[in-house]
């Protein structure tokens, strides 16, 4: 009976786990481009070129009630969704079809699926490739020609990006300190000819630094608009695309299975490692996992030493009587509130009351615009600290209750105090049990998003929390949430069949980077209880 | 802790190895006056006095319950941890009462060390636990530490078994290993006094017998009081033995006196094993 509850149990979380991993992983998986002869019942035969995504067997009946035609009598009507991308021209990126009107379907060799960073991806052939609107290849030389231009390119499109994120991005935020301190100086009344001189200086500087940027990048940009490809969609019209537009160029009908799993790798990790683009549908998830992953450790960070400190109060300091008792109930069930609720706690006493009075007290140079007290990281954090510090101090607590007797008294017995035996032996020999706690908490915070929603976390984030001006780690910055993530692109995007796939891998993520912040903890733990290991017996 | 503090201690250390003045023989270390010792509201002593002499062993015997240990946890204060404990009268040692409000309990018990009656090192090495008692008192200095782990372990005829395995951990010995090394951790910070709770009733007849040895070397240098259930034992290693009985102090007296012509009924009864 057990056993079969234990087994059922783990069947459901492999399988969840299979289900969404099968989901999410087939998306970066470079299916065949495959083009259909179409006839519709009053349209003139046409070409449809994309990849099949999924069929689907309709109910006669049902078929009929949705004013289909059936054309064999049959007691289904296979219908398949078709990925035809070209959103620019179609319209929409996918496309339901009747097996019954495909007259004919085939893999042609020269079918290729460009990547943009607009409007989606494109499928059809390649014409010619042009520099300066000057035709330098065709046919199948063209192939080449474009995979070279692309190279270069894509080269360039990074420099233009790392110039851009790093080094006018630190001009920017240089600037904006000097403004601050500039208003900063204005508030207090030492605004005068010489601070301004000395300002005009330094902000002369960043400006020169700026135009010399600026010109770098206008001629790097200017260089990638050189190129471009001349492609033909299905319907046979001619379409010139930049080659700093595309992302992506492959002929999928002509790879073999080595290529494919080689594109598969780099697809998934383009994906964990990239920006989001187009309203988070395409691109990568990166700034959400380092945004959950940040959040979580900051968290952890701040909940370990309060739980473990109210914990040690509770059961070593406190007197044991009817208010230990009544601060243990009140902590068991703080465990129970909602977590919605920590949310609205979070922004009416973090974000707004201390927030907003740090910003009143320390930074009256930046208003009206918050710094503090707006949400963001840090309370993010706290928020989530506040919520998980029951776990950490019950855990805590049975791990004190755990330590026998004879060895607090046989440090006391040494000369130590209550204070010095908790430290280096009471404390230590509990770390476990604290790290069980810790395990919890973090399990319980990763997966949070109801109360991020209220205190920092944002659809985009335009900065990571974390980069290389001071000071580093902004915990004032809002950030991004793989759980808040998948809700967004689940549910608040427009394009719906191309973000379902995207919210089974990004769910997946979310499940891996949870499994992989518990397995940090385990294995600390681990060794933790190693080397307390004689205790148990 | 200063430079100056450091050398201080390393001073006191070498003292150590020097002679020590020759006692009077009936020197008295431990003075108990008229202690009562409640439990809530259960008496466990009753008006015990006693005076225990400087650099000998004392044995207390008694049946089970009778407050020995009770007693002996007084004499470093360990009663204090206990909820629901008050006490009257005074213990003094060298002349001042420990239960005086002045006192530091802490610096208290580095003067009277005490071992338990199951060996309990902690969860470190064995360099580590014999160190212990020096690092609370800010003492860092490896040279320092180096030589009085290994005086120490020494002391408690442990180093030669031991000295391949100072970085292993303590919890990996043997129960009679454990016991010494808590034996050593406690000499490592010098006490004058070692109390001894039924030091050996977890042990090995080897083992017991190894400590009850290494009593006979300690009493040089430390007064030792010692708890035990065994009789003979009491009769090996004691040179006085106090009799308790229901929190009571039967009789105290020279050892071979007690053993051999008891002033009370009471103490012949128990030693002759008629009770108890």
């Amino acid at each position: 009976m057990t056993a079969g509850a234990v087994s059922l149990n783990l069947i459901l979380v492999v399988g969840l786990l299979l289900l969404i991993a099968v989901r999410g992983l087939g998306h970066f998986w470079p299916a065949d481009i495959v083009e259909y002869h179409y006839k519709d019942r009053d349209v003139a035969e046409s070409l449809i070129v994309g990849e099949p995504v999924a069929t689907a067997l309709l109910p006669a009946a049902q078929a009929r009630a949705a004013g289909h035609e059936l054309l064999n009598n049959g007691e289904y009507l296979e219908q398949h969704l078709v990925k035809t991308g070209n959103r620019d021209i179609l319209g929409s990126d996918f496309r339901w079809i009747q097996q019954q009107y495909i007259h004919g379907q085939a893999t042609p060799a020269d079918l290729i699926m460009i990547e943009r960073r607009e409007w989606g991806n494109f499928y059809g052939r390649l014409l010619a490739v042009k520099e300066d609107g000057v035709v330098i290849a065709q046919g199948e030389q063209a192939w080449q020609v474009a995979q070279d231009k692309l190279v270069k390119v894509l080269a360039q499109h990074d420099e233009i990006d790392g110039l851009q994120d790093h080094d006018v991005g630190a001009i920017n935020y240089e600037l904006e300190r000097l403004r601050l301190k500039q208003r900063g100086l204005e508030l207090k009344n030492q605004w005068n000819d010489t601070t301004r001189q000395e300002f005009a200086a330094q902000k002369q500087t960043y400006e020169k630094q700026y135009q010399v940027l600026q010109q770098q990048i206008g001629k790097l940009s200017k260089e990638s608009k050189r190129y471009s490809l001349v492609v033909s969609e299905s319907g046979q019209k001619e379409i010139t695309i930049p080659v700093n537009r595309v992302v992506k160029l492959i002929r999928p009908n002509t790879m073999s299975l080595i290529d494919k799993c080689l594109e598969y790798v780099h697809n998934f990790i383009t994906f964990i490692s990239d920006d989001p683009r187009e309203a988070n549908t395409e691109g990568g998830i990166f700034p959400a996992i380092f945004g959950t992953v940040l959040m979580v450790l900051l968290m952890a960070v701040v909940v370990t030493p309060f739980g473990v400190i109210a914990a040690v109060y509770l059961r070593e300091y406190a007197k044991q009587g009817f208010i230990t008792r009544v601060i243990r109930i009140a902590v068991n069930n703080l465990a129970g509130v909602p977590s919605i609720v920590y949310g609205v706690f979070g922004l009416g006493f973090f974000v707004y009351i201390i927030g907003g009075n740090i910003d009143r007290l320390f930074f009256p140079e930046a208003a009206p615009a918050p710094v503090f007290g707006t949400p963001g990281l840090l309370w993010a954090s706290l928020t989530l600290a506040l919520m998980t510090l029951p776990v950490v101090i019950v855990a805590t607590e049975e791990g004190l209750s755990r330590i026998p007797k004879s060895i607090r008294e046989g440090s006391l017995a040494l000369g130590a105090t209550k204070a010095e035996t908790l430290w280096r032996t009471v404390l230590p020999m509990a770390s476990p049990a604290i790290m069980t706690g810790l395990i919890l908490a973090v399990a319980r915070a990763a997966g949070e998003v109801a109360p991020l929603m209220l205190v920092g976390v944002v659809k985009l984030a335009p900065t990571l929390p974390m980069d290389g001006n001071f000071p580093y780690l902004h915990l004032d910055r809002k950030f991004m949430h793989l759980g808040f993530h998948i809700y967004d692109v689940g549910f608040q995007s427009p394009n719906v069949e191309a973000a379902r796939p995207l919210v089974y891998a990004t769910s997946l993520l979310l499940v891996m980077v949870i499994i992989g912040l518990n397995m940090f903890a385990i294995s600390i733990r681990n060794n933790l209880r190693e080397k307390y290991r004689a205790l148990e017996n | 802790m200063t430079t100056a503090q450091k050398i201080r201690h390393a001073i006191d250390i070498n003292a150590l190895n020097r002679p020590r003045p020759e006692p009077s023989a009936i020197e008295t270390c431990i003075k108990v006056e008229d202690l009562d010792l409640f439990y809530g509201q259960k008496q466990a002593l009753y008006k015990v006095n006693m005076e225990m002499p400087r650099k000998k062993v004392t044995a207390y015997i008694g049946p089970s319950g009778c407050g020995k240990s009770t007693l002996l946890r007084c004499i470093n204060r360990m009663n204090d941890l206990v909820d629901g404990v008050s006490i009257k009268g005074k213990i003094l040692l060298d002349g001042d009462d420990i239960y005086d409000k002045s006192v530091n309990v802490a610096a208290l018990r580095r003067r009277v060390g005490m071992v338990f009656q199951k060996p309990n090192p902690f969860p470190k090495t064995i360099y580590e636990n014999v160190a212990y008692g020096l690092r609370i008192q800010g003492i860092n200095d490896r040279r320092i530490l180096d030589e009085v782990v290994e005086k120490s372990l020494r002391g408690a005829a442990l180093w030669d078994e031991m000295k391949d395995r100072l970085n292993d951990n303590a919890l990996g010995m043997s129960g009679g290993q454990q016991q010494r090394l808590v034996i050593a951790r406690a000499i490592a910070i010098e006490p004058e006094v070692i109390l001894l709770d039924e030091p050996a009733s977890a042990l090995d007849p080897i083992s017991t017998l190894k400590i009850e040895e290494l009593i006979n070397e300690l009493k040089e240098k430390y007064t030792i009081v010692i708890v035990t259930h065994n009789m003979q034992q009491a009769a090996r290693v004691s040179d006085y033995t106090a009799f308790m009985y229901m929190g009571e102090l039967i009789e105290f007296g020279e050892t071979s006196e007690l053993f051999t012509n008891p002033a009370k009924k009471q103490t012949e009864d128990y030693i002759t094993g008629r009770y108890g």
